[in-house]
């Protein structure tokens, strides 16, 4: 119990208390407090356990690199898995438990792993659990991995998305990120600007400064005031950038209701952004580096920033007695700035030597002890450090034996350097350089029209910065085609760049210290001695490194110990760092919820199903939907207590006995005008078309370029030139779009002019034997008498005095008439035959009796009785194929030696000489005889069904040389089961096709 | 070879692990070998291993552009599984699963392959039929498989979704499928071919190629010139660049295929799941993040680079068919570069240069193909023949038309 | 995700698009003076290069029209957009 409250200071409200738990535990702190410091407020010392070697783990830092104080928040429908306390806005009632302690923080059973540690190094587990097996092993070890519980209730939360364009994007609400926007902004450019954090200041918050004469939290203020009232500008805060894409695609996720208690919040969780920027400017800042020692990862050891930070923003001072470690001047500015909020200093170690700090005169070396060239190699303490080890170190950063103090503290503070964020700059593609000065990877130049302002190119002048940032707005702007006036910039008190001693890890070889308990990755629990470990066994390239001990794969990808870790890498290979180079920056910057990305695109949004144009009428006669292709189409319609296989039945046996209609909507329709249009449906189709005159309808089949059967349909000659293509249901919309890349793209001489009008018209089918009689009742202008309206014909006319196009063709082999209305009427012409239709007794139909239907006639159903290996040969194209010369899109195709070869499989039918029931759509047709896996499939079932007008089950399929084996007997293997079947001639009903004429 | 196993671990645990060897050495190429191997992913290093170990070819060099495994072996979604639908793939890709099965004590070295099997989820009516005709060409192919109700899936599967936007009809669970870890896969084939005598060598990048007279004598390289009488090629989405170089060109297009994973949490998912109707393709790694596959982008590319729009419909997936993940979060996402061929299936075999040998076109499912892709291609190279395994995966398949193409057959592509 | 400038409509995403492939490929014919490897190569061989590829896009949820580009298979960078029956422009590869 270290950290405490001040009692002045911060961006906090004292006068809204709230109260959290943690494990269980009431706390309080108050409204502008993030969980991590209210916890530190309050004493809380261990925070979490590490991953693999439970050990006692306190918060390192303050913001989104935090890899330590990881959380699950609430319980229930809204709990969350792994957040970071650092990144979690306090709220009243806010629950949050530790992730990897089992079964409590301040005893956890797994911590016996630490005391394994030695034999347990990196990739420990490549070596072992081989043997007996390694499912012997796995489930413990799966069980010990993992952090928090994934939720177990669906999400009670919404989340929308916006697409936006705009000029100019500035990433970070920092002074140089608010400078650039406001810059930009002036010029009238569309502007936006976003901030991970609720407060707009960036480094000021931590670092208030004058600032023109003011505070700089007056001259936040008024910038962030302007840019709201700016109208083309958008203020973002709460909002993280998480990735940039190609062609300057960033986005961006805002937090709308994660601040508030779980009982206030409504409406949208979060919202994604898609945000089309012609230019962005990353001002997204440094982070600080932790130092790499023996034990520097007790609770209590923190990064020197995060610990100005919490002092600072949330009047939470880290500790009572603490000790700074630093290799640049920050670790000064952040001990006298502790210092003035009353924090004790009890001593600085610097690994620089004082000649070579450029530190300001006002350094009172009499307020606490600072060692210059010396640096911490050890540290004390069980759940919270109690003394530092300090040793001098020689020029190569090795520390000296002998020399050396030990402070008692109950908290260091790190400042190991600093490194710009350039996760999002390196997505976008930029490039790195390994900057001597800065001691770090700084971006240079980039593709896309990306630069970076501020700290985050690894410039730490303020005053510098500001200047920079101020030009980058308005040039931003002024490549999008605005006028900007000059800017002033506010005068800052200077501050000079400081100089950065390279510590990448205290090697403390000469005093006996172990490198196996310095940590480079906090949370996958990766030391120094794992980096050398991965480099002695050849896993040298820096992504090795990274797979093989997991060095920077943790949830907080890296942020404190990327560099760290390239750092042991260049002391042991002997490589300079520019060389080690980085690892892949990968989107997200920080975990985004996967249900932001989901958006709206949940439940009936995920594949919106189209309603029928009577979908009412289908209702009110009992419709049972299901989803036909993303269309809502009636399966069966039930009577009383029916189930749906009865009823399909019953339908299927009074189309055959008196009429029945069945909305056909769905199926494709695609006008074909021009003087080539015959010309194109002839290269379109496997059939001859151009002979095909008005009044006319022909089937036909159409075939990818690979010559394989893609659709079939019925083709309808309006007139001279006009033509109406028939697809079904499922391919209208991709044949139209085939139908315009052949004529756009191929035949650019053709004249013809294509328009997909499925949706325009509604078509109800009435079938059966009494079809003309109801048909009749209506005003129409179509006569349908049989000897001038004949099958596979087609007529255009007014019915009830709205247009209608009918086309006798027939799916079941019954008289049938398509007719095709405005969409608008298909819902009142559906009424009108139900009570027209009541005289005769008519039965709607839905899409199974449909298909019995065409069964028993032997039908083919493309995409059912064909896959994606048919070709028009097997299923009784030759003739037609035979008679064509001229080219269509697949012939090459179908001539090729597979096509031609004689052992393919044919479209046949199906006898069941085995039992009553159908055969399952799916089962293999063998030889008879007993089968031995594995065993030649000569083909498979591809439609079944009991057939009531025949009053036995039938079936279609697919065999090999099947049109050469009618007669034969073959075996029917079914998930290990096996019945017999003689091959048929497909249609069984009315083979001669005399109904359809009638 | 130093071998590896609880005893050495805890010996080396007294050692401060001092005494562990390099898994494989960093050679300086030689002027010539007997055979060059181009690409040290899976495919190459797993071609090198059996090479020496089935064919006693040692004189061999794997030359890696950059670093071992760092292609698609290092990008995928680790699945394993052999559900497939032709008897030619299905012969070949058990014969994978299999040697996988063998793998991490043949090598000794953990690839924690774990078979917690992998399940086809049927969506609608028709995927249900087709489901069905694959689970019986999986039983006639002799590969288990078992075909189970809805019931039974959701009793196996209690996570899914209750009501998702497409239903939940069947499943086809193929119980020896699984996952395993994919970085392991290369390193564990590069230790063992390196412990053959086999050079590996890194950051080596071949810039051309010497024929003559139709026949190959060697590579040019970023280290130099280095002769081989048989160079063989195993560079994925690269094999068009590299073909060019060589001065034929192939029926492969090279995409994008994103994949992501979650944070990791405690155990939640103990199989694989690929649902038809949503595209959700989902394991949980050892480590506890859930893994997910993507999709492709739908335009050529050689950038391993993530895109939204696929992330976004994977998500939109996920969140139907198990909504309780949609307030977990994305940690990461990245592309392989895939390269595909029109019927999804590889080629493994002679190229029309002599000496010249491809192991190319495996799409998206090139990692579950390693131990057989390896073991196949090193059969070819060493008796310039295919091994009857790979005989189908030819390209003169592209000229008769006899293509073999799972999704036309199963609707369950690679 | 890719912007792509669409000679009709002007600049718009990806999902607004479907690219078609390489561009500028004749089709053989006809079919019975077509060798076997002809049509194999027409159907299925392509460049793929790792550079710049000339392909043809679909405005599918736009105007509906095709257009050829010029588009770095690396960068993703769209060099040059051009009606469908232009031919390849030439274009000089960035030195990386």
């Amino acid at each position: 119990m270290s950290g405490y409250r001040l009692d002045k200071g911060g961006y906090i409200d004292r006068n809204t208390p709230l109260t959290f738990s943690f494990e269980g535990k009431q706390y309080s702190g108050f409204d502008g407090d993030t969980l991590a410091s209210a916890l530190i407020a309050n004493g809380v010392s261990v925070i979490g356990r590490s991953f693999k070697y439970h050990r006692p783990r306190g918060i390192l830092g303050a913001g989104l690199d935090e890899p330590n104080a990881i959380m699950q928040i609430e319980s229930g429908p809204h709990t969350i898995p792994n957040l970071k306390a650092t990144g979690i806005e306090l709220y009243d009632g806010l629950q949050a438990n530790p992730v990897n302690a089992w079964p409590s923080l301040a005893f956890d059973a797994l911590s016996i792993n630490s005391l394994l540690s030695r034999f347990i190094p990196a990739a420990f587990y490549y070596k072992t659990f081989m043997w007996p097996h390694w499912h012997v092993f796995e489930p413990t070890i799966r069980k010990a991995a993992g952090l928090g519980v994934s939720p177990n209730f669906p999400d009670p939360d919404r989340y929308e998305k916006r697409f936006v364009h705009c000029d100019v994007l500035v990433i970070g609400g920092g002074p140089a990120g608010l400078l650039a926007a406001q810059a930009a902004s002036r010029s009238g450019a569309r502007v936006i600007i976003v901030e991970y954090d609720p407060e707009w200041g960036g480094s000021l918050l931590n670092d208030p400064k004058e600032m023109d004469g003011t505070t700089s939290d007056t001259w936040i203020q008024k910038i962030v005031d302007e840019l709201q009232e700016a109208p083309q500008t958008t203020v973002l805060n709460r909002t993280m950038a998480f990735g940039v894409y190609d062609h300057g695609l960033i986005g961006l996720v805002e937090r709308v209701t994660d601040h508030l208690p779980v009982s206030s919040r409504s409406g949208v969780r979060q919202r994604i952004w898609k945000v089309r920027a012609a230019h962005t400017i990353i001002a997204s800042g440094a982070m600080e580096r932790p130092f790499v020692f023996p034990n520097n990862d007790r609770p209590g050891i923190m990064l020197a920033s995060a610990g100005e930070t919490y002092a600072r923003r949330y009047a939470a001072a880290p500790g009572k007695r603490v000790v700074v470690v630093t290799n640049n001047d920050y670790g000064h500015y952040c001990a006298q700035s502790l210092q003035k909020m009353g924090v004790e200093i009890v001593a600085i170690a610097d690994a620089r030597l004082q000649k070579n700090t450029l530190l300001p005169g006002q350094i009172d070396l009499n307020n606490y002890p600072v060692f210059f060239g010396m640096t911490v190699t050890d540290t004390s303490g069980r759940h919270r450090v109690r003394s530092a080890q300090l040793h001098a170190i020689d020029d190569s950063g090795k520390a000296i034996s002998g020399r050396s103090h030990n402070i008692d503290c109950d908290t260091i503070l790190m400042s190991g350097g600093w490194s710009p964020v350039v996760h999002l700059f390196s997505q976008a593609g930029g490039k790195l350089v390994f900057d001597a000065k800065a001691q770090a990877f700084i971006p240079t130049s980039c593709e896309q029209n990306i630069v970076c302002v501020g700290a985050a190119t690894g410039e730490y002048s303020l005053a510098k910065n500001l200047i920079d940032a101020a030009k980058a707005g308005s040039n931003a702007a002024s490549k999008s085609g605005f006028k900007c006036g000059s800017m002033a910039v506010p005068s800052v008190e200077g501050s000079e760049a400081s100089t950065v001693r390279a510590m990448w890890q205290v090697d403390v070889s000469a005093i006996g210290g172990s490198e196996q308990k310095a940590w480079v990755d906090f949370q996958n629990d990766v030391t120094a001695s794992d980096v050398k470990l991965a480099i002695r066994e050849n896993f040298q390239s820096v992504e090795h490194v990274k797979r093989y001990t997991t060095l920077g794969m943790a949830s907080d990808q890296g942020k404190t110990s990327n560099v760290n870790g390239i750092g042991v890498m260049e002391s042991v290979l002997k490589k300079p760092m520019a060389q080690v180079g980085t690892t892949k920056f990968r989107p997200p910057y920080d975990p985004t919820t996967i249900g932001a990305f989901a958006g709206r695109r949940v439940g009936e949004n995920f594949a919106p199903l189209r309603a029928l144009a009577a979908e009412q009428g289908h209702k009110e006669a009992g419709a049972k939907f299901d989803d036909y292709g993303g269309w809502k189409r009636p399966v069966c319609y039930l009577q009383g207590a029916e189930t749906e296989a009865e009823a399909v039945q019953r339908e299927a046996k009074a189309i055959r006995h008196g009429v029945g209609i069945f909305e056909a909507s769905p199926l494709g329709k695609i006008e074909v005008f021009g003087p080539d249009a015959a010309k194109f449906l002839n290269r379109m189709y496997v059939n001859i078309m151009s002979t095909l005159k008005a009044g006319q309808c022909r089937y036909g089949i159409m075939l990818d370029e690979n010559g394989v059967v893609f659709d079939d349909g019925v083709l309808g000659c309006l007139k001279e030139n006009h033509f109406l293509v028939g697809t079904t249901s499922g391919k209208a919309a991709a044949i139209a779009e085939q139908f315009e890349e052949w004529l756009q793209c191929e035949w650019t001489d053709l004249d013809v002019v294509t328009d997909n009008v499925t949706s325009a018209w509604s078509i109800i089918n009435v079938n059966g034997p009494n079809a003309r009689d109801l048909l009749q009742k209506f005003d129409c202008t179509v006569d349908l008498s049989p000897d001038v309206f004949k099958h596979m014909q087609m007529r255009e006319g007014r019915l009830a005095g709205v247009s209608c196009r009918i086309q006798r063709v027939s799916f079941s082999g019954e008289l049938s008439y398509e007719v095709a209305i405005p969409w608008a009427y298909g819902a009142s012409f559906w009424q009108a035959l139900i009570s027209e239709g009541a005289a005769f007794g008519v039965c709607p139909f839905g899409i199974e009796a449909l298909m019995i239907l065409r069964i028993e006639k032997g039908y083919l159903h493309v995409g059912s009785d064909t896959d994606g290996m048919t070709v028009p040969q097997d299923i009784g194209f030759g003739r037609i194929l035979a008679k064509k010369k001229s080219d269509f899109v697949g012939r090459r195709s179908i001539m090729r030696p597979d096509a031609v070869r004689k052992n393919r499989r044919q479209f046949i039918g199906l006898e069941n000489i085995s039992d009553e029931s159908p055969f399952r759509v799916g089962a293999h047709i063998l030889p008879p005889g007993k089968v031995a896996p594995p065993a030649h499939t000569q083909g498979w079932v591809t439609s079944s069904v009991y057939s009531p007008n025949t009053g036995k089950p039938i079936a279609l399929a697919l065999v090999e040389r099947g049109t050469e084996r009618y007669g034969e007997e073959v075996q029917i293997w079914d998930l290990g089961e096996s019945r017999r079947a003689k091959i048929v001639r497909p249609g069984v009903f009315d083979p001669e096709g005399r109904r359809l004429h009638v | 070879m130093k071998r590896y196993s609880a005893l050495s671990l805890f010996r080396e645990g007294l050692n401060d692990q001092k005494g562990w060897q390099a898994a494989w050495r960093n050679p300086e190429p030689k002027s010539e070998y007997e055979v060059i191997i181009i690409g040290g992913g899976g495919h190459g290093l797993a071609t090198a291993y059996y090479l020496a170990k089935e064919h006693g070819i040692t004189n061999v060099a794997v030359l890696e552009k950059a670093w071992i495994g760092g292609g698609n072996t290092g990008r995928n979604t680790t699945v394993i599984r052999s559900n497939y639908f032709f008897r030619e793939s299905a012969e070949f890709y058990d014969f994978s699963v299999k040697l996988y099965e063998g793998l991490s004590k043949e090598l000794n070295y953990n690839i924690m392959f774990s078979q917690r099997g992998m399940w086809n989820i049927a969506q609608d009516r028709h995927g249900l039929e087709m489901l069905r005709r694959a689970a019986n060409a999986m039983g006639l192919n002799g590969v288990p498989a078992e075909f189970h109700t809805e019931t039974e899936v959701r009793r196996r599967i209690p996570l899914l979704n209750d009501a998702p936007r497409f239903p939940i009809l069947a499943g086809l669970l193929q119980s020896r499928g699984g996952t395993a870890r994919h970085d392991a896969v290369a390193w564990g084939y590069a230790r063992g071919a390196d412990a053959r005598g086999i050079d590996i060598i890194q950051n080596c990048e071949v810039t051309g190629f010497d024929i003559k007279n139709g026949q190959i004598q060697g590579v040019k390289t970023s280290k130099g010139n280095i002769k081989a009488k048989k160079v063989a090629l195993a560079v994925a989405g690269h094999t068009s660049v590299l073909a060019e170089l060589a001065g034929f060109r192939l029926p492969i297009i090279s995409y994008a295929l994103q994949a992501c994973v979650s944070e990791p949490v405690k155990p939640v998912l103990d199989t694989v799941v690929m649902a038809m109707g949503t595209g959700v393709y989902i394991s949980q790694s050892d480590k506890g993040e859930l893994v997910f596959g993507g999709g492709i982008d739908h335009y050529p590319s050689y950038a391993q680079r993530g895109n939204l729009p696929v992330m976004e419909h994977t998500a939109a997936g996920i969140v139907d068919m198990f909504p309780q993940f949609s307030r977990m979060r994305f940690l990461r996402q990245w592309a392989g570069i895939v390269d595909v061929m029109y019927d999804s299936t590889p080629v493994v075999g002679k190229s029309p240069i002599d000496g010249m040998y491809l192991n190319c076109g495996w799409g998206t499912g090139g990692f579950k193909a390693i131990p057989a892709g390896g073991f196949c291609f090193a059969h070819t190279i060493a008796q310039d023949e295919p091994h009857h395994l790979v005989t189908p995966f030819n390209l003169k398949r592209f000229e008769t038309g006899a293509l073999i193409d799972e999704a036309t057959g199963a609707g369950i592509a690679h | 995700m890719l912007q792509i400038n669409c000679p009709y409509c002007g600049p718009r995403s990806e999902v607004e698009f479907r690219c078609g492939g390489e561009s500028h490929i004749k089709r053989p014919g006809p079919p019975e003076d077509v060798s076997d490897a002809e049509w194999s190569e027409y159907l299925f061989f392509r460049k793929n290069p790792k550079g710049i590829h000339f392909e043809r896009w679909l405005h599918r949820f736009g105007c509906g029209r095709w257009f050829n580009i010029a588009r770095d298979t690396v960068s993703h960078e769209v060099l040059h957009e051009y009606a469908i029956d232009m031919p390849a422009p030439t274009i000089i590869e960035k030195t990386k």
